[in-house]
Formats: C-alpha cells, sequence, structure tokens
C-alpha cells in the first residue's frame, strides 16, 4: 500500500494533498475535484481495495496448523477448482444468483416502465412504496418466507383451504427455489431503481418519432425503448446478481442442505475447518467466476435486443 | 381549389375545463406549403399533433386526402412529422434513421439502401450515412429528420418549428433549402411557427392562430397587408394604429377621415363589420417614408424624432408627430441617412392615403 510504505514525501501522495501548490496538475479543477474525492478513495482503498489483496495474498500460501506458510502455491486454487463440493457449490451459487437477477430484472421492468409513463405526480410515492419491504430487518424478511414456504405455512394451509392440494407440499421450503424466491424478494427494489432512472432520461420525442414512423406499441418497445434503456436493465442486473451470489444468510436460513450455497463453503474455511488459504483461494474463484458469467450474460444480453430490434 | 389533401372541420380539443382548440376548421391544398402561426399557447402545436394522431381532439374531424383520420394511430397516418428536437435516434446511425421506417415495407436491401442514399442526397448529407447522431451539428441533424420523414413519401409533412433551435444564420439558410425541398419532392407541408418572417418566406399560406383560433387564412402577402384585426397586423411586424371616422363605405374600402392624415382610403378587409361610425385604421412603418427633400405634396406630416434603433440596413425611428398620442413607427433604409437623424431632429412623413387598412377590434 502507497500510503504505507516509508520514507515517501507526505505530499507527493494525491491522497494527502489539502493545499494546492503552484503549478502542473497540483491546481485548479483536477486538484479540487482530488480533494473532493479522496475521502471516499481513502474509504475505498482502505476498506474494498486492501481487504481483496490481502484475501488475494492469502488465496497463494499454506495453512500449516496456527501458522502460515508463505511459500507461494496454486494447490489452494487446485482444490477450489477439482473438488466437486466446491464446483458443486459454485455452479449452484452462480444459477442461483443468475435466475434471481434474471428474474428480477424481467419483474422490475415492468414495475419501473409503469411508474416511468404512468406514474403521473405520484411516481415518487410509488418509489417510496417499492422501498417499504426494505424498511424490515432482512433476517426478519426471511423468517417470514420459512413462515410463508413451510411445512404448515401459510402457503401450504391457504391451498389446502381452498381444497386444491390435500397434503402439505413439501418442497417450498429447504431448497434452492426458495433460496430464489426469498432473495429475488430482498433485492427486487434494487433493480427497480437502475431501470426507472434509465426510462426517466428517455426522450420521449423518440418514442412519438418511432410511431411516427410506423412502428407498433411492440416495435417501438423493441427499437427504440429496450436499446436505449439497456444501460439501465445492465446496472439493475449487476447490482442484484454480484451480491447474491455470495450471499450467506439465505441459503443458511431457508435453503435446507439442497440450497446450500459457496459462501457457506468459504465461511467454514475460516471457521472451524481454519483453513484460510484455501478459503481465500474459494472467495477469489467466485469473485472471478461471477465477473465472467456477469460479463457473459451482459454481452449476450447486448446481442439479444440488437437482434430483436 | 381542387380537392384539399388537409381538410379539417370545426375541431375541437379540450384538457380539463381549458380549451386549446376552439372550432378550426381550415383546408390545406395539395402540394401547399401552409403554415400554422402563432404566439406559444394559441394552439398551433396542438392542431399539428392532432394531424399526426398524438393528440385526440374532442370533437371534430379531420380527412387527409378524403379519408377521415379521427380514430387512427400515427402509425396508422399518411403523415410524417419532423419533431422539434428533431428526435434523432441516438443509438442509429444517420443511415439506420433514415432507413427506420422503411424496414416496415420489407424492401429488397438494395432497394432500401437506394432509397436511404436518395432521401440523403436530397437534403444533402450524402456522405454522412456512417456517423451517429451525437457527431451531427443542429442544421444536419434537421436534415437527417427531413430526409427519415421524406423517405417514407408521405402525403403530408407535419413540421413542428423544425428551425427553432438552429441560429440566425442558419435559419435563414435552412428557410431557402426547406423552401426548395418542398417545391422539389410536391408534398404537403404543414409548418408550425411563431416567427412571423419564417411563415412569410415559406408559405403559400398562413393560418394565423390565438387563443385556440383561427384568426386568419390567407397568403402571405395578404395577410401582411391586409390583416382582418388588430391582433394579426400586430403580430406580424409592426404597425401605426389610429383611429377615424368613417365618411364613406363601398364593397372594397372605406372612407375615412383620419385626423392629422386627412382622408384617406382603408381597405376593408373580408368579414369587416363596421361597429359604429368610427374605425381602427392601420399603416405599416415602411409605409411612412421620411422626405429628404421638400415637397409639395399634401399627403405628408411633421413630426419629431424621438428615438431610434439602428438596424444596419435599417434604422427604426419613433417620430411623434403633432396631434397623434403615440409616436409613429418609421422604418427607413439607410441608403439616405435615416442613420444620422439625431433624436429630437424635425422631419416631414409623407404616405401613400391609399396604405391605410382598417382593423376589426
Amino acid at each position: 500500500m502507497a500510503a504505507a510504505s516509508p520514507g515517501r514525501e507526505p505530499d507527493q501522495s494525491p491522497l494527502h494533498r489539502t493545499a494546492p501548490a503552484p503549478g502542473g496538475w497540483r491546481t485548479g479543477e483536477a486538484a479540487s475535484g482530488l480533494a473532493l474525492i479522496s475521502p471516499t478513495l481513502l474509504y475505498a482503498a482502505f476498506l474494498l481495495l486492501l481487504p481483496i489483496l490481502i484475501v488475494f495474498a492469502y488465496s497463494f500460501w499454506t495453512q500449516d496448523f496456527l501458522t502460515i506458510d508463505h511459500t507461494f502455491t496454486l494447490a489452494n486454487y487446485r482444490a477450489a477448482l477439482t473438488e466437486p463440493i466446491y464446483l458443486d457449490l459454485l455452479g449452484r451459487s452462480l444459477i442461483n444468483a443468475l435466475s434471481v437477477s434474471v428474474l428480477a430484472v424481467l419483474m422490475a421492468y415492468p414495475l419501473a416502465y409503469f411508474i416511468s409513463f404512468y406514474g403521473g405526480a405520484s411516481k415518487n410515492l410509488w418509489l417510496f412504496l417499492i422501498t417499504v419491504p426494505c424498511w424490515t430487518s432482512y433476517l426478519l424478511r426471511i423468517m417470514s418466507w420459512k413462515i410463508v414456504l413451510g411445512y404448515n405455512g401459510v402457503l401450504n394451509s391457504g391451498l389446502m383451504r381452498l381444497g386444491l392440494i390435500d397434503k402439505p407440499i413439501e418442497t417450498l421450503v429447504y431448497n434452492s427455489n426458495a433460496v430464489i424466491i426469498a432473495l429475488l424478494h430482498s433485492w427486487l427494489a434494487f433493480a427497480v431503481l437502475p431501470i426507472f432512472v434509465s426510462l426517466e432520461k428517455l426522450d420521449r420525442s423518440l418514442i412519438e418519432a418511432a410511431h411516427d414512423l410506423g412502428d407498433t406499441a411492440v416495435q417501438r418497445f423493441l427499437r427504440i425503448i429496450l436499446p436505449l434503456t439497456l444501460p439501465g436493465v445492465t446496472y439493475a442486473f449487476l447490482i442484484v446478481m454480484i451480491p447474491t451470489v455470495g450471499d450467506y444468510i439465505t441459503p443458511k436460513l431457508i435453503g435446507g442442505s439442497d440450497g446450500v450455497m459457496i459462501a457457506t463453503a468459504i465461511q467454514a474455511q475460516f471457521g472451524k475447518a481454519a483453513n484460510w488459504p484455501l478459503g481465500a483461494a474459494l472467495s477469489i474463484t467466485t469473485m472471478i467466476a461471477a465477473s465472467l458469467l456477469a460479463g457473459l450474460v451482459v454481452l449476450v444480453g447486448r446481442r439479444l435486443v440488437r437482434a430483436l430490434a | 381549389m381542387t380537392d384539399p389533401m388537409i381538410a379539417i372541420h370545426a375541431l375541437e380539443k379540450s384538457y380539463g375545463i381549458y380549451k386549446a382548440l376552439h372550432a378550426v376548421s381550415l383546408d390545406v391544398a395539395p402540394g401547399e406549403f401552409f403554415s400554422l402561426l402563432g404566439p406559444s399557447g394559441c394552439g398551433k402545436t396542438t392542431l399539428l399533433r392532432s394531424i399526426a394522431g398524438f393528440e385526440t381532439p374532442s370533437a371534430g374531424d379531420i380527412r387527409i386526402d378524403g379519408e377521415s383520420v379521427i380514430g387512427k394511430a400515427p402509425n396508422q397516418r399518411p403523415t410524417n412529422m419532423v419533431f422539434q428536437n428533431y428526435a434523432i435516434f441516438p443509438h442509429l446511425s444517420v443511415a439506420e434513421n433514415v432507413a427506420y421506417g422503411l424496414k416496415r415495407l420489407k424492401l429488397s436491401p438494395s432497394e432500401e439502401k437506394r432509397r436511404v442514399s436518395e432521401a440523403l442526397d436530397q437534403v444533402r448529407l450524402g456522405s454522412y450515412g456512417e456517423r451517429r447522431a451525437q457527431q451531427l451539428s443542429g442544421g444536419q441533424r434537421q436534415r437527417v429528420a427531413l430526409a427519415r420523414a421524406l423517405v417514407l413519401r408521405p402525403k403530408v409533412l407535419l413540421l413542428d418549428e423544425p428551425l427553432s433551435a438552429l441560429d440566425k444564420k442558419l435559419r435563414e439558410e435552412m428557410q431557402v433549402e426547406l423552401r426548395a425541398l418542398q417545391r422539389a419532392v410536391g408534398i404537403t407541408f404543414v409548418l408550425v411557427t411563431h416567427d412571423q418572417y419564417e411563415a412569410l418566406a415559406l408559405s403559400d399560406r398562413i393560418a394565423v392562430m390565438f387563443a385556440g383560433r383561427v384568426a386568419q387564412i390567407a397568403t402571405p402577402k395578404e395577410i401582411y397587408q391586409h390583416p382582418q384585426s388588430r391582433e394579426v397586423a400586430a403580430f406580424l411586424g409592426g404597425m401605426n394604429f389610429l383611429s377615424g371616422r368613417i365618411l364613406n363605405e363601398t364593397a372594397t374600402s372605406l372612407s375615412v377621415e383620419a385626423g392629422r392624415f386627412g382622408t384617406v382610403a382603408a381597405t376593408k378587409p373580408a368579414g369587416f363589420t363596421r361597429t359604429g361610425e368610427t374605425t381602427a385604421l392601420g399603416i405599416r412603418p415602411e409605409r411612412l417614408r421620411i422626405l429628404w427633400e421638400p415637397q409639395d405634396t399634401p399627403h405628408q406630416i411633421t413630426g419629431t424624432v424621438v428615438d431610434r434603433d439602428y438596424f444596419g440596413e435599417t434604422t427604426h425611428l419613433r417620430i411623434r408627430a403633432e396631434g397623434l398620442d403615440e409616436p409613429l413607427s418609421v422604418i427607413e433604409t439607410n441608403s439616405f441617412g435615416a442613420d444620422d437623424l439625431p433624436r429630437g431632429a424635425t422631419v416631414q412623413l409623407a404616405y401613400d392615403p391609399e396604405a391605410f387598412v382598417a382593423l376589426a377590434d
């Protein structure tokens, strides 16, 4: 870390500059811009970049009972990429996160569309109402899903009362589906906002022009609205997918043995198993796999939208 | 007139209690360049958008080429529109923008390409097909919007203040081009504008609108020289308003006793109804001339220069004449030294006693 290295003139680091010195990049807009973002930059550097670098370093070391052997090795990655249990968990995590994020985007788009186009004067009220579920504790919301989906839960007893089923459905909770439902519920609001913003920014006269040039409502959506709001859709997808890959609480509480995700394995390595380097390698592998999958989905999505237009 | 291309009959549009259009009726001939002129909020854009199909009229009928378009969506009408901000699709190239509406026609790729390049040549953007919308200037964007609409060969092209976003010089160039383009394609153009000079320069006929009503429909010359009301007269350039006592009335003119101006002959506008012994009169500022040499004509009055504005080729003077409440506006070309007239100078103003118009209030 640059800031920690000894013998460095403090005022040579952009992070430490307070008053601009005359000349060069240190004055004017660049310097004041840097000064403005430096608290954030410092925060990000120390609390995001530094921990990741530490985890990255650990992933190449070896746990030797209570001490760490600092010799470079790829053994942890070999374990992470060959042990069936880890591949299985990683695959399930990616599939679950992908399902949640794709479903979230598909459900958020109509909602955002409705608010943007038909919200009228009460757009802000609609947005506020969408965030209301987030006011309850995350934990409570997951527990509530247990009550809804449980063996004697709301859904099962409701369906039985209606005479649609004879005995409770056992596959509602403690599996991947339950995890997907609960995660979707938690993250949907976050997907609505970026899509809403990109719809708000869309110049309505472009839609009118397309209408004027002969497009039906479906064509206007596919040729104008969707391509031009794709950045919002992409952002919504990423903002849901990236955090859900590594979600720990939801699978733990309602995933059962069938819904376990990679975070549980990582937690075990840092906890009971006390193999930090393997945990670190699993974390880095998950991060890279999630990034690759996200990038792939974004690319495929763009192609698809272009093909539809 | 042959069968009109656009026939609007008793068109009404209300937004709640606010009425944007009051029983508007007008006809536009095929191949005509027709302008809707008026101040902001007069309903001209609402009328244009009703023709395009973006507004649903509350009552009345719009026929295009003999067929009622009421209840038809914009994509089902034989009209295309050039939007005020041009609405160029930012994610498409210039050529893709122009080809946008052609996709529906399912032309062969070579035929589509031919029509796109033909349309781009028409607006002198032949070599810009690959550019993105962001790389275009205001004038170029406007040409793309024109090409995109004209390539579909609509029966009517609707233009919503297409020149208002351009600077003055470019606007004047585009006026010339727009007029030439309209003559070349022979399509009926309906233009909305708040700029009277634009309307006068471009149009075959102009409809002047105020507060949701059509005040007058006539050729540019007719509307400028013989405005039917004080409002129309004032909106189209400067006008000196006077009042006079009616001495005699014929089918086409009035003989009016106009104070210091003596007895003048005023053109009677269509639909003029005499409301009493007096009438409002108007004379355009350029119809008053400064006499640089004394002349023996009875049609002159004496005045004092109270103010002047220099406009390069012309000078606008305010001249206070004896016996008149308001100073007279006079526009003089600067060929004879009007730009050197000091404030307080005494001048003789000559006028043509036939140049007056009677105005309904």
